[in-house]
């Protein structure tokens, strides 16, 4: 809206009437900051563009197919994938109902639920996978637990990755859906309700779809930041070939010898995201 | 999407944004060269992970003795700090874990002069405080009991641990591979891991929360350490003056207390 002209406003005083009244000044004041806005959002956009750019000015596009076809790259990609869209189906599930708490439930102690749930998301990935070291670790107390009740050790296996992803992804879900529950209209749901239907059949028919922007843009945004864990996934799950390497971490070793192989991993990465992300938008979110 | 929804994004993008750490960078405080003898400025050390404590040591005896010059670290694996140092510069001084990848600066012409050789470290087996697994050797890593972790085979350590495997003819599956020796030392101090292989400084720098297994002469390898002065350093007065410090013999007590041997 800021960059439309000023002049396709609709009450504009005439020039001279402008000038009697001093609005000549202000017209000039809204121009001004018109050319600030406009001036921010060059500096923003150069600001995205020119890393990018930087990347696939240096790309061997002619290795990209070679690099796509190496057996390490496609597990490593492989694995980027599955681990990234479980992290992602495990934050839905637990976390739209936690949204829905916070959104919908008054207890004592919400602010501080909502506060940690968003703790992922500002202690450096890197102390999160320490943390869940010492808590689901072989020596932590819930991982002694699971250990000895199940036989399950996850630091450095797969599922490790899927939980330190998990842990990352999730807050970025809960935040997201918990402001689409609190934006939208609850009128309907009472409407429903009403009508006899019951909360679960309300939840589903109404509210759900009500949301479906917030929950798509939710999941969209918890998946992107699964697929570029790095820091969790590697303290917690290690870093082995076919097993716990997603991509960040294959880029970062290969960043240790061959500069261009870092890139070329990172660059289908990007493509494999870009592609799964347009293809989601149109069929499920074309209005967004 | 309403306005609440793209606030909440954007929060989410900006913090996705905060994630993306990048490496440290150089400390801009660089002075440039005093008129009197007096050094001054500071200088930045890119070195090898295995150097974190003596280079921290020995910097302290350094700004001890020059009050007025300061030393700052970029501590990590030698492979990412030879290729940090071809594509972005920033270091006045390059200590290497090992020759390949000091070559690989020097082969790019950014050494000032030959490197020199300034102290040596040799492979450890790191195991949990008491060695409850009971390991004896290189081939212990082989039981499928224990779980081990090395370097990646990218990083110096990692290169000289799958050496030392394969002269002593065993084959290990890591349950994790490091992306460099402090990577490897870490999971065992945690108890996640009970074994791994480091220098034998790096055992030593992990005090009481980590035991060394020695390796046979005939089965270990010898790590060299080179140093260079680069060639575009910005304070190559600072930095050739610790490099002096390390190579003096108050700078070699100091490696060897650590672990390592000279040269």
């Amino acid at each position: 809206m800021a960059l439309s002209p000023p002049s396709l406003h609709s009450p504009q005083p005439p020039p001279e009437e402008a000038a009697r009244t001093g609005g000549g000044s202000s017209a000039a004041l809204e121009k001004a900051s018109t050319a600030m806005v406009k001036l921010a959002v060059g500096v923003a956009v150069a600001f995205f563009l020119l890393p990018l750019l930087g990347l696939l000015l240096r790309t061997p596009w002619g290795e990209l197919s070679t690099e796509l076809a190496s057996p390490p790259v496609r597990s490593a990609l492989w694995l980027s994938l599955v681990c990234s869209l479980a992290a992602t189906g495990i934050s839905v599930v637990f976390g739209v109902p936690l949204a829905w708490a916070l959104a919908r439930w008054t207890f004592p102690g919400r602010s501080l639920v909502r506060a940690l749930t968003t703790l992922p998301m500002i202690v450096p990935p890197v102390v999160g996978g320490v943390a869940l070291l010492l808590a689901f670790g072989r020596r932590g107390f819930a991982g002694r637990w699971l250990d000895q009740a199940f036989g399950v050790t996850l630091p450095f296996t797969m599922a490790g990755a899927i939980l330190a992803e998990t842990f990352v992804a999730m807050p970025f879900l809960v935040i997201t859906v918990e402001a689409g529950l609190r934006s939208m209209n609850r009128r309907f749901e009472d409407a429903a309700a009403t009508l006899g239907a019951r909360p679960w059949v309300t939840f589903r028919r109404v509210t759900l779809p009500l949301i479906a922007p917030s929950l798509w843009a939710g999941a969209a945004l918890a998946w992107a930041r699964a697929l570029g864990e790095f820091g969790a996934t590697i303290t917690f799950a290690g870093n082995l070939p076919g097993r716990t390497q997603t991509i960040p971490l294959a880029v970062y070793l290969a960043l240790e010898t061959r500069l261009e192989a870092a890139i070329t991993l990172s660059v289908v990465l990007l493509a494999v995201s870009l592609t799964i992300l347009v293809l989601l938008r149109e069929r499920f979110m074309p209005n967004l | 999407m309403n306005k609440q929804n793209i606030s909440a994004a954007l929060l989410a993008l900006s913090l996705l944004a905060v994630g993306c750490a990048t490496t440290g960078d150089p400390a801009d405080d660089r002075s440039s060269a005093h008129p009197e003898n007096e050094l001054s400025g500071s200088a930045t050390v890119f070195a090898a992970a295995s150097l974190t404590e003596p280079f921290n040591e020995i910097a302290e005896l350094f700004r001890a003795g020059n009050p007025s010059a300061d030393i700052s670290f970029n501590f990590g694996a030698s492979s990412g700090l030879a290729t940090q140092i071809i594509e972005q510069g920033g270091a006045d001084l390059f200590a290497s874990a090992d020759q390949v990848n000091m070559k690989k600066v020097a082969d790019e012409d950014l050494l000032q002069q030959a490197p020199r050789v300034f102290i040596r470290n040799r492979l450890e087996i790191v195991v949990a405080p008491g060695n409850p697994e009971g390991i004896t050797g290189l081939s212990d890593l082989a039981r499928t009991d224990v779980k081990v972790v090395l370097a990646a085979a990218q990083v110096p350590v990692g290169r000289y641990s799958r050496e030392a495997l394969a002269k002593a003819e065993v084959t290990v599956r890591p349950v994790s591979e490091a992306v460099d020796v402090k990577g490897v030392v870490g999971p065992v101090t945690l108890g996640e891991a009970d074994a791994g292989i480091v220098y034998a400084s790096d055992v030593k720098a992990a005090g009481d929360r980590a035991a060394g297994v020695p390796i046979p002469d005939n089965q270990n390898v010898l790590a060299e350490y080179p140093m260079g002065v680069i060639k575009s350093a910005s304070n190559p007065q600072v930095a050739r003056a610790f490099m002096d410090l390390v190579l003096s013999p108050q700078g070699r007590e100091v490696l060897t207390d650590h672990g390592f041997i000279a040269p």
